[in-house]
């Protein structure tokens, strides 16, 4: 019995998310999923909580085959789904949160759900004041919001996407306590996360996925060290890197304290060298997206300062950083990147260095050709940027970097790429690379990280634990990191 | 944006054409009368005929606010905007260019020139006002231009009871004729002023050229397109949607000068003369095209001048122009809609999948 | 100044804008904005008068007016849910045409009576020292209106249904998830906040200004925008902006006597004023003073339903 997944497929145009997957999970079973960013674990979620209708494949829970086609088959199955950041409505007090679309009459008495919430606080050992407005919650506070609404409803099968990111120790532990204990009283529990202690803590089975696929399943223990195997796969070949004297100080961070949801009391400090290339690993949210955002001018440290080529410019306006030649290249190509509905010669234009103020169309036709060829952009100096593939857009962004740069900030460079496009987005850093200029990325590949970073920084939980030489690491110590562990020492996160 | 396609016109004109006759046969005449009127009424029937030249020249002299009106719309809607903030402006460069007529004596020439640039100050500041409510006081430049709006009617009426009131006379007529030296010249016995004319085309004109040749038209429609990539690009996001306040508010006001110098030739309470609203109509229907505007916005100054005859001849009321307008607009919408959401569709079905 | 019938006044003439006014509430609570307020307010106005004419019974336009102000409300939730198009967009051209389709279908009604909305005192409760008089001493209509106010506050705050309205507002992907139908309801609180406005129109022109004229909302569905604002979104709250925006505006007719050359201009000022206000409930930098006093700020606070004028497409 239990709850079985057969040959699920999904697709979203020519990715294949999910390409038949298939899983039991026993009833009454802690169930831990693990794979890296683009594993395709979100989507199968999306799929088993109704979000998402599968292109083929059955789901059987308890012997009968049922059929999602939206969430609220799936609230009917008994499946409920907590997502990473809690769907709960910000401005409203917990116990509206806690009522919303439930089931019932016209008649709304808080009073008695309220009673029934701390009836079921109590048992798992959460505490909330029914009337705060929800926004005051912290993250696990609002994770355990969710946990007790969805057991209110009468859930049988709890889904947690990545439940740990962001929530203190104490919350933690109350967290698996609660989770432990509805699995003894019948829960089937699917826990997804990248956080190799905590599965090897809390599952009794694991399933790997990469790449949309099962590519191993263990029952617990297990050595860490043989899930990240499956999970990032063999050590790739370095490849011989020519060597890049690195040059004066161009960018240095000192002690920068992050003020944000996430909690860190600790502080980040990177210098970065001319010619250098700094490789930002760890999880989505784990602190690294922030720290770009910090460097780029983009937010302010709550403390600490950055550092320009000796220049300070900590809390200075982003057209600062901009104009000392620090630029910074978001992930959201389409949202922060590139401006929908212009083309591509615009986007020259927009970005180049001319600033007269009537435009030769001519010569900015002429220009933009030559960067297409340059680049290797598909499609003509007149499309619209929407209308190019995810590789290209990045070829465009690429392209419109001014000559002169100081510091390459990116976010994720090669997302979504296919491999031809990825190489040639290296090619192209490392040429600039060779004029000095120093790149920061952050990336979720490791072998994009062990091949072209000199230096590694690994964060986890808000913080950087733990700074590698590239050369002399290796995919599984990195993957050890991220997981939250060292190779040496078990590491707590939060420590207060 | 892309432009009409001749197929995507046809479901719009027939319903603004079905929407027309049936009114008219429900408020009791036929068809063809009022329509007839209307065209009559503004540039004559058979059209431009020589002796119906008042007509004509009033329908221009129309037409000149609402270019005026709509070519500063086109700046504010690249930039994301809806500048209904724009009668305001219109009326405040009225009221400044009434100031100069009144209290400034100059030769002819020099004082007319002097008008239409108050007129521009005047409508400048006051789009201005509404972009810095937005960008420094948060409040949506829908409200703050409203508002903006009736303080600008308040004042008006202010005006002409109280400081300019016409001598011995309560009322709320207007002011005292602005001396001749203020007008707007115009050709003999009518209103029409080649001067009027050449501003509005100049005005359409540098509007086009602003987004087709320019830098600063191309940063403003990245504004207006997607604010915070602009922003990230480093283009000063705050200093280009004022910019666009700005230039719509200036060449509105040149309309309200052309409305006050060269149409009333006084301060009425209803200066705008809701031609700004109206421009709103014609930039949605032109779909923010400078070169349609100037066709649309003669259509509709036809029908706004022709529309008034309707009373007088047929005993229909002239708002029936107004819903004309309306309707045109309105089908145009849902029919580019209408096909854009059929499009999608065949696409979605092509591909086999939800693109979810 | 402020003596017993002013107020019962002021009380009386603000029924159509609290209609419209809790009308336009719901309907952005659901997260859908309707522009087109002042002009259905008036083509509604129009078919209550009307039919009330016609037939003689003034109780049958209203039924006529919230079926024009349902219609013109659903076109915009269809344009935006269906046809992707811009709410405001659709709005402000359905403002226009409706104003003039009033004006022009309405020319011959000009300066006819029907038959008004009769008084009706509340027996008892009119006798109470000033609350009688001022609010028990009026008309159906009037009391309806009260009547609309408290149902809606009930309805949003303290039953399940008016719960999830507010969901699909605020946070349709949440409503969504939660298996709540989030598009056919901006549907149906769409029609109901249309028909609601409808109401008000009818109010005017059955009521509070008997009778039929190209003028008749004077500008005032526009303000029942900027109330629902300074309501906060929140029917109670707007109510109250409805009765202080009545109380402006009488404060500024009584002033005329004292400056007779302002009698045309000070009764427009409550509008600026009331546009004004919303700058002030808006300025971060007094929210930011005002974090100190949580009481004030509640009270004063002015956030939108966070998806106000988005569509909401499922996968």
């Amino acid at each position: 019995m239990g709850l079985e997944l057969r040959n699920i497929h999904k697709h979203f145009g020519p990715i294949r998310a999910n390409d038949g997957i298939s899983i039991t999970v026993e009833t009454g079973t802690l169930h831990g999923l693990l794979g890296e960013n683009g594993a395709g674990k979100s989507t199968l979620m999306k799929v088993l909580s109704g979000f998402h209708s599968a292109d083929s494949g059955e789901i059987v829970l308890d012997g009968k085959q049922i059929k999602l086609a939206s969430p609220d088959d799936a609230i009917e199955a008994g499946i409920g789904m907590l997502h990473q950041d809690p769907l709960v409505f910000l401005p409203f007090s917990v116990i509206d949160n806690f009522v919303l679309g439930s089931p019932g009459g016209w008649r709304l008495d808080r009073r008695q759900a309220t009673a029934e919430m701390q009836e079921l606080c109590d048992r798992y050992g959460f505490s909330f004041d029914p009337h705060t407005p929800s926004r005051l919650l912290t993250v696990g506070e609002r994770q355990q919001l969710e946990i007790v609404r969805l057991l209110w409803l009468g859930a049988r099968v709890l889904i947690l996407d990545e439940p740990t990111t962001g929530i203190s120790a104490d919350q933690r532990a109350k967290l698996f306590a609660a989770l432990k204990s509805l699995s003894k009283e019948g829960m089937s529990v699917i826990f997804v996360s990248h956080k190799l202690e905590e599965v090897a803590d809390l599952c009794e089975r694991v399933t790997v996925m990469k790449r949309g696929k099962v590519v191993g399943e263990a029952d617990m223990p297990v050595p860490p060290e043989r899930l990240v195997e499956m999970m990032f796969g063999q050590t790739v070949e370095i490849r011989d890197r020519k060597e890049v004297a690195h040059g004066k100080s161009r960018l240095t961070v000192d002690s920068v304290r992050m003020a944000t949801g996430l909690l860190s009391e600790e502080s980040t400090s990177l210098e970065v060298n001319a010619g250098e290339v700094i490789g930002l690993a760890g999880m989505e949210g784990s602190g690294q997206d922030t720290f770009l955002r910090i460097c780029s001018g983009m937010r302010s440290p709550k403390q600490g300062s950055v550092t320009v080529a000796g220049k300070d410019l900590t809390g200075k306006h982003y057209r600062d950083f901009l104009a000392a030649d620090v630029k910074y290249l978001p992930a959201g190509r389409l949202e922060e990147g590139l401006i929908e509905g212009l083309t591509i010669t615009e986007h020259f234009v927009l970005s180049g260095e001319d600033r007269s103020f009537f435009i030769d169309w001519a010569q900015a036709r002429n220009r933009a050709v030559e960067q297409v060829d340059n680049f290797a952009i598909k499609g003509t100096e007149a499309s619209t940027v929407e209308s190019l593939s995810g590789g290209n857009q990045q070829r465009l962004l690429l392209a419109m970097l001014p000559h002169e740069l100081s510091v390459l900030l990116m976010e994720h460079p090669t997302r979504g790429l296919d491999i031809e496009s990825a190489d040639w987005v290296w090619e192209q850093l490392l040429a600039r690379r060779e004029d000095g200029t120093s790149i920061v990325f952050a990336s979720a590949d490791l072998d994009e990280l062990l091949r072209y970073s000199d230096r590694i920084l690994v964060f986890f939980s808000g913080r950087v634990i733990g700074e590698l030489d590239a050369s002399s690491t290796n995919v599984d110590e990195i993957g050890l990191l991220i997981g939250g562990r060292s190779a040496n020492a078990e590491l707590s996160e939060g420590s207060h | 944006m892309s432009s009409y396609r001749l197929t995507n016109l046809v479901l719009p004109i027939s319903v603004v054409v079905a929407s027309a006759v049936g009114l008219l046969v429900l408020a009791g005449t036929n068809p063809w009368d009022p329509l007839q009127l209307i065209v009559e009424g503004s540039i004559g029937w058979p059209p431009f005929e020589a002796g119906k030249s008042a007509k004509v020249g009033d329908t221009v002299m129309v037409w000149v606010p609402i270019a005026l009106a709509s070519a500063g719309l086109i700046v504010t809607f690249n930039a994301g905007m809806w500048n209904i903030g724009i009668e305001g402006q219109i009326i405040m460069g009225a009221i400044a260019a009434a100031f100069v007529a009144r209290e400034v004596s100059a030769p002819r020439p020099l004082l007319v020139l002097l008008t239409i640039l108050a007129g521009a100050v005047g409508g400048l500041l006051w789009g201005l006002l509404v972009g810095v409510l937005r960008t420094a006081g948060g409040v949506n430049e829908i409200f703050g231009g409203l508002g903006l709006d009736f303080v600008a009617i308040s004042f008006t009426t202010y005006l002409i009871i109280d400081p300019w009131a016409r001598t011995g006379v309560a009322s709320t007529s207007g002011t005292d004729i602005f001396p001749d030296a203020a007008l707007i010249p115009s050709l003999s016995d009518t209103r029409l002023s080649p001067l009027a004319i050449a501003i509005a085309l100049l005005a359409i004109g540098g509007v086009w050229i602003l987004f087709r040749g320019t830098l600063y038209g191309l940063k403003l429609k990245a504004v207006g397109a997607n604010l915070r990539s602009s922003f990230l690009v480093g283009i000063p996001t705050n200093r280009y949607l004022l910019g666009a306040f700005m230039i719509c508010g200036a060449l509105a006001g040149i309309g309200g000068t052309v409305q006050a110098t060269g149409f009333h030739f006084k301060l009425i309470p209803a200066i705008s003369g809701g031609y700004g609203f109206l421009a709103i109509l014609v930039v949605l229907l032109a779909r923010y095209q400078a070169f349609w505007v100037i066709p649309i916005s003669f259509f509709f100054a036809m029908i706004a001048v022709g529309s008034s005859q309707l009373d007088l001849r047929l005993d229909l009321n002239s708002a029936l122009g107004g819903v004309l307008q309306g309707v045109l607009v309105l089908s145009a919408m849902f029919g580019l809609g209408w096909a854009a959401y059929r499009a999608k569709r065949q696409l979605q079905e092509a591909s086999g999948g939800d693109s979810g | 100044m402020f003596d017993t019938a002013t107020i019962a006044s002021i009380v009386a003439g603000s029924s159509a804008l609290m209609f419209a006014t809790m009308g336009e509430t719901i309907n952005e609570k659901a997260g859908v904005i309707n522009l087109s307020v002042d002009g259905s307010m008036m083509l509604a106005a129009l078919a209550g008068f009307v039919i009330a004419f016609q037939t003689d019974i003034v109780w049958l336009g209203f039924p006529a007016a919230a079926a024009v102000g349902m219609s013109v409300a659903l076109l915009i939730a269809f344009a935006s849910i269906k046809l992707s198009l811009n709410q405001v967009a659709v709005g402000f051209v359905l403002f226009a045409l409706c104003t003039q389709l009033s004006r022009f279908l309405g020319a011959n009604y000009v300066g006819r009576r029907p038959v008004g909305v009769p008084t009706w005192e509340i027996p008892g409760l009119s006798s109470i020292p000033f609350f009688g008089p001022v609010f028990f001493d009026h008309n159906l209509v009037v009391y309806l209106s009260y009547l609309t106010v408290i149902a809606t506050f009930l309805f949003m705050y303290r039953t399940r249904k008016g719960l999830e309205l507010q969901g699909i507002g605020e946070r349709p992907e949440a409503a969504h998830s939660r298996g709540i139908p989030v598009n056919k309801l901006r549907y149906f609180y769409t029609a109901l906040g249309g028909a609601l406005i409808g109401i008000g129109g009818a109010a005017f022109s059955l009521d509070v200004k008997l009778g039929w004229s190209d003028r008749l909302t004077r500008n005032l569905g526009w303000i029942v925008l900027a109330i629902v604002i300074f309501g906060g979104w929140h029917p109670l709250r707007a109510a109250f902006g409805v009765l202080l925006f009545g109380a402006l505006q009488a404060y500024a007719i009584n002033l005329v006597p004292e400056f007779p050359s302002l009698s045309q201009v000070l009764p427009s000022i409550p509008f600026p004023a009331m546009i004004l206000a919303l700058v002030i409930v808006n300025w971060k930098r007094l929210l930011k003073w005002l974090d100190r006093y949580p009481f004030l700020r509640a009270i004063l606070r002015s956030d939108p339903p966070t998806a106000i004028g988005t569509r909401f497409k499922v996968n």
